[in-house]
């Protein structure tokens, strides 16, 4: 795949995934006209087009185009089962998705996409799979923000304290301790001991690590 | 209040903004405010600001000050930050900033990183946007990784070797191991990524593609395995277990059969059951289904396997899914050139597809009813074809014309068919028609000669019709010219005639001479037609005189040039105006090389004043025909030009049309041009050598081939017949500036004489533009 967009019936784009290397001027070009063809198509047609040398195929889904350009050998029937794809992952993250939810979620929706395309090329067939990995890859990200939000960085504690704190929350998140966010209480309870305490916990992680190396 | 709170508010601010000058305000604010935040230290919030940052850079709006700070974000040992880093170093960094490259250091650190999902962040970036010196550097990495670790990173792995691949291809030879072992895989998407890897290298590289045709057998299990599984809630979509899975092993089977039998028999058995076996009432077992017909038709598969495969497009063919035409008709495309019958018998259903709505379905189905036009079809398609032209997109007109015109020209059943064809395209799609149908049909027409009358009495209503479309015009007018005398004898066979006047003619050009529709090549159509008629007609010879008096002072040089010469030809050439208007001789194709300079020219002669022009006119508009040049400064300057004397045919397309737009010379002498440089249908076949230079004994010929395309490779042959010897003979040439020159060494530098013996040297001429 060379490139996916989204966009609304009005030419809005609301996301842009790019897979071959253009200048940002020339990205703009091409996404502003190749929406304006796509728009000036009528609703019956056929979900194929040849534009300049690219084949595109698009679809639309309520008040979203998906768009993707593709190479001269893809498949294009295909592709629109990965575009379908896409959209069944985004129904399942968002819970019945609409445009509004990929407006004010837009990182979530690339995450997504990275989750389930890498370098243009389907990486996982399995729809269970990629939102599994979502899923865990969220609550590792949740985790850090939890312990932010407890301890700002620039906070109450001391400059020295507060290193120490990061460290340790580094450690917690590159042992990929979190399945379950109860999980995180006991943990911080330590952290906070070794906060004010200045002695080093041993990690819980080790136990818990096995379970995403499947 | 939360960061991320924050984002979505700016987001909602961004979207009730009533104009556009008040979202521009906003942005404005709000990146003025990230930009202070970047500057800050470490404030936590970091990733929020990048994230407000891209959604303003999505809608349009420049966020290149944010550049650094997503390397900065790389770098930092938090998950959240970099999971926005990367992201923007997807969206804001490619390979050709330079930032990028200060990238490289934090994705190595990230690929061995303990957790999985910072090597998988990594992973993914240097996928999308991996520069080929990252990819060098990485390479190793990605080796490693892809031998031993968790199935969720190697099948990223795996990508991300195809990226590299695809941007240095010469690493494909450090993945060819760890490639072939991932076969064995159980993992779907490993799998997949697997045979994408595998199907990149044996494109780049043959010896791979000979390596991996062992593999063969594998890939037949693996594929077998997933047509005859159930179901499995994991990987079936619409009853096809894994169509992503099967579509990929299909395209590398395909690859691998191509050219070779033990290949295409081992995996025969194997399509013959997933082609009939797949459900394709849903996209999902379509799209398996036409890459199977797609690989069937590619390798060396059995005729049985063969026909099943035309009939699924057949199948098709028929479907109501728009989409599914249009697919089946792009497989007909491919294969059309190899098993023509089998797609004649679906030509009434494609034909049918020219009526439809959809813009991709009409391009398609043109093509593929062009491909179909046959001797024995030809009426039909004809017909139906120009009822197309009528009713076509634009952007289709162009194309479908100059195919009516091929197809006319291979099958015409009759001349009279076949100008009745042409002008009818000419009436409906005049505009659009390329340049060379003009000579090319005004030389069909006079070798039509009993059908002058016929023709010339359309074309006169077709003028008096209408005088916008150029082409008809242009050929209307020279018809008009030559014929005028059998129109004015108001008698014809074949079409109604009517009654017209000396008067009607020229009114007739004389509105397309005036006419602001007229361009200035029509315009030189016309005043040489009136400017014929003078021989032709008796009365009004003397409106003739004037109208040509008048355009002597006109503004366009071309025709003030024209009016100047013919009115010298009534007053001092008056005894050869009869000679020189006199009808064309027919013109012969076919024919090439210098003979047809006599044939033709039989105004070339008398036109005195204006040779002197030809040469440098000539030259001026053929920036393609190299030899041309080459001829003109190796001949003497009044040598009669020779311009396309030993030019094949591939300089033709460029030279009447060079001439025809660049109006260079009368079109008397364009005729003669027009004559060895209008393009033929028949191959080239090497034209015979030409004298270029004659004197004191010593001859010069040149004699040229065209080994490859923008190339011409051009032979010059010295003899001597004089009776002394020749010594230190050096030959030079030069070319126009777009054109290149490459002269090999002289087979010697002395000619004996009385021609014992011949120096030649090879001369290259490379036209890159071409």
């Amino acid at each position: 795949m060379r490139f996916m967009l989204l966009f609304s019936r009005q030419g809005k784009l609301r996301l842009q995934k790019w897979y071959v290397p253009l200048g940002d001027q020339e990205k703009r070009r091409l996404g502003r006209e190749l929406v304006q063809t796509i728009l000036g198509r009528k609703a019956k047609m056929c979900s194929f087009l040849e534009w300049r040398d690219l084949k595109v195929v698009y679809k639309r889904y309520a008040s979203l185009y998906f768009c993707c350009a593709i190479e001269e050998q893809d498949n294009e029937l295909i592709t629109l089962e990965v575009i379908h794809r896409y959209v069944e992952l985004l129904d399942k993250y968002f819970g019945s998705v609409c445009e509004l939810d990929i407006i004010f979620n837009f990182e979530k929706a690339y995450f997504i996409l990275d989750e389930f395309l890498l370098g243009g090329e389907a990486q996982e067939t399995s729809k269970k799979s990629v939102l599994k990995a979502i899923e865990q890859a969220d609550q590792l990200q949740e985790n850090i923000d939890f312990q932010m939000r407890l301890f700002p960085v620039a906070g109450r504690h001391s400059q020295k304290a507060s290193s120490e704190l990061v460290s340790q929350s580094e450690l917690v998140s590159q042992s990929e301790l979190v399945s379950q966010s109860e999980l995180c209480l006991p943990v911080l309870v330590l952290v906070l001991n070794q906060g004010l305490d200045g002695v080093l916990v041993p990690n819980m992680a080790s136990e818990s690590s096995g379970l995403f190396q499947n | 209040m939360s960061p991320s709170v924050r984002l979505q508010e700016m987001i909602r601010v961004i979207r009730s903004a009533r104009t556009q000058g008040e979202e521009r305000g906003v942005i404005q604010r709000e990146c003025a405010a990230i930009r202070a935040q970047f500057r800050q230290a470490d404030n936590g919030g970091r990733s929020h600001n990048l994230a407000k940052l891209l959604y303003v850079h999505m809608l349009g709006y420049p966020a290149h000050f944010g550049q650094m700070e997503c390397v900065r974000l790389i770098a930092s040992p938090r998950y959240n930050e970099k999971r926005v880093g990367y992201l923007g170093a997807m969206m804001l960094l490619d390979e050709n900033q330079d930032a990028s490259l200060l990238i490289t250091n934090s994705i190595k650190n990230d690929l061995a990183h303990s957790s999985q999902y910072v090597q998988s962040l990594a992973l993914c970036t240097l996928a999308c946007m991996g520069s080929a010196e990252m990819c060098r550097d990485l390479a190793s990495e990605i080796d490693r990784l892809l031998r031993a670790s968790s199935s969720y990173i190697k099948k990223k792995a795996t990508l991300c070797a195809v990226h590299i691949v695809r941007k240095v291809p010469e690493l494909g030879e450090l993945f060819t191991p760890a490639a072939r072992a991932l076969l064995a895989e159980k993992n779907h998407g490993v799998l997949h990524g697997a045979v994408i890897l595998i199907t990149e290298l044996c494109e780049r590289n043959a010896q791979t593609l000979v390596q991996f045709r062992e593999a063969v057998p594998e890939l037949v299990h693996i594929m077998r395995g997933l047509v005859t599984s159930g179901y499995s809630p994991e990987h079936t979509v619409a009853g096809i277990s894994d169509p992503f899975l099967q579509v990929r092993i299909l395209r590398l089977l395909r690859i691998l059969g191509r050219n070779n039998d033990t290949a295409s028999d081992a995996m025969n058995d194997l399509l013959a059951q997933v082609a009939t076996n797949t459900d394709s009432s849903k996209t999902a077992g379509s799209a398996v289904l036409y890459e199977t017909v797609l690989t069937v038709m590619d390798i060396k598969s059995e005729s049985g396997l063969r026909v099943l495969a035309v009939n699924i497009l057949g199948r098709f063919l028929l479907n109501n899914d728009r989409n599914i035409r249009y697919i089946s008709m792009t497989s007909l495309q491919k294969i059309v050139s190899t098993d023509h019958n089998a797609v004649q018998r679906h030509r009434g259903t494609i034909v049918d597809c020219l009526k439809d709505q959809d813009a991709s379905v009409k391009r398609r189905a043109l093509e593929l009813s062009l491909a179909l036009v046959s001797a024995i079809n030809i009426r039909s398609m004809m017909k139906e074809l120009l009822l197309f032209l009528s009713t076509c997109p634009p952007e289709l007109k162009s194309h479908a014309a100059s195919g009516i015109f091929n197809a006319a020209e291979r099958y015409s059943p009759s001349q009279r068919w076949h100008i009745d064809t042409i002008l009818h395209v000419l009436i409906t799609a005049g505009a659009d028609v390329r340049d060379e149908t003009v000579p090319n049909l005004i030389q069909l027409i006079t070798n039509a000669s009993q059908l002058h009358c016929y023709t010339v009495h359309k074309l006169y209503r077709a003028l008096v019709a209408d005088i916008s479309q150029q082409p008809l015009v242009q050929v209307a007018c020279w018809c008009i010219g030559e014929y005028g005398d059998s129109l004015l004898q108001g008698e014809c066979e074949e079409t109604e005639p009517i009654q017209v006047t000396e008067d009607d003619i020229l009114d007739a050009l004389e509105t397309v001479l005036q006419s602001h529709m007229s361009s200035p090549a029509t315009r030189g159509f016309a005043l040489t037609a009136t400017m014929k008629l003078s021989t032709r007609i008796t009365e009004n010879v003397d409106r003739i005189r004037s109208i040509v008096s008048i355009y002597g002072s006109c503004m366009d040089v071309e025709l003030q040039q024209r009016a100047v010469e013919y009115n010298a030809l009534f007053k001092k050439y008056d005894h050869m105006r009869a000679a020189v208007l006199e009808k064309m001789p027919v013109m012969d194709r076919s024919s090439m090389g210098p003979t047809n300079g006599e044939s033709g020219g039989g105004g070339v002669q008398e036109l005195e004043p204006t040779k002197p022009k030809q040469p440098e006119m000539m030259v001026a508009p053929q920036p393609a025909s190299q030899v041309c040049d080459l001829l003109d400064l190796l001949s003497d300057p009044d040598e009669p030009s020779l311009p396309g004397g030993p030019l094949g045919p591939g300089g033709g397309p460029l030279g009447p049309a060079g001439l025809m737009s660049g109006s260079a010379g009368g079109d008397l002498l364009y005729l003669l041009g027009g004559l060895e440089l209008t393009p033929t249908p028949t191959p080239a076949t090497a034209p015979a050598a030409v004298t270029v230079y004659d004197k004191s004994g010593v001859v010069l010929k040149l004699s040229c081939e065209r080994p490859l395309d923008a190339s011409q490779t051009i032979t010059l042959t010295a003899t001597n017949t004089s009776d002394h010897d020749i010594s230190s003979l050096t030959l030079q040439a030069a070319v126009p500036k777009n054109v290149q020159l490459q002269m090999k060494a002289p087979s010697g530098d002395s000619l004996p004489a009385r021609s014992s013996a011949v120096v030649t040297q090879t001369v290259l001429l490379n036209n890159p533009n071409k």
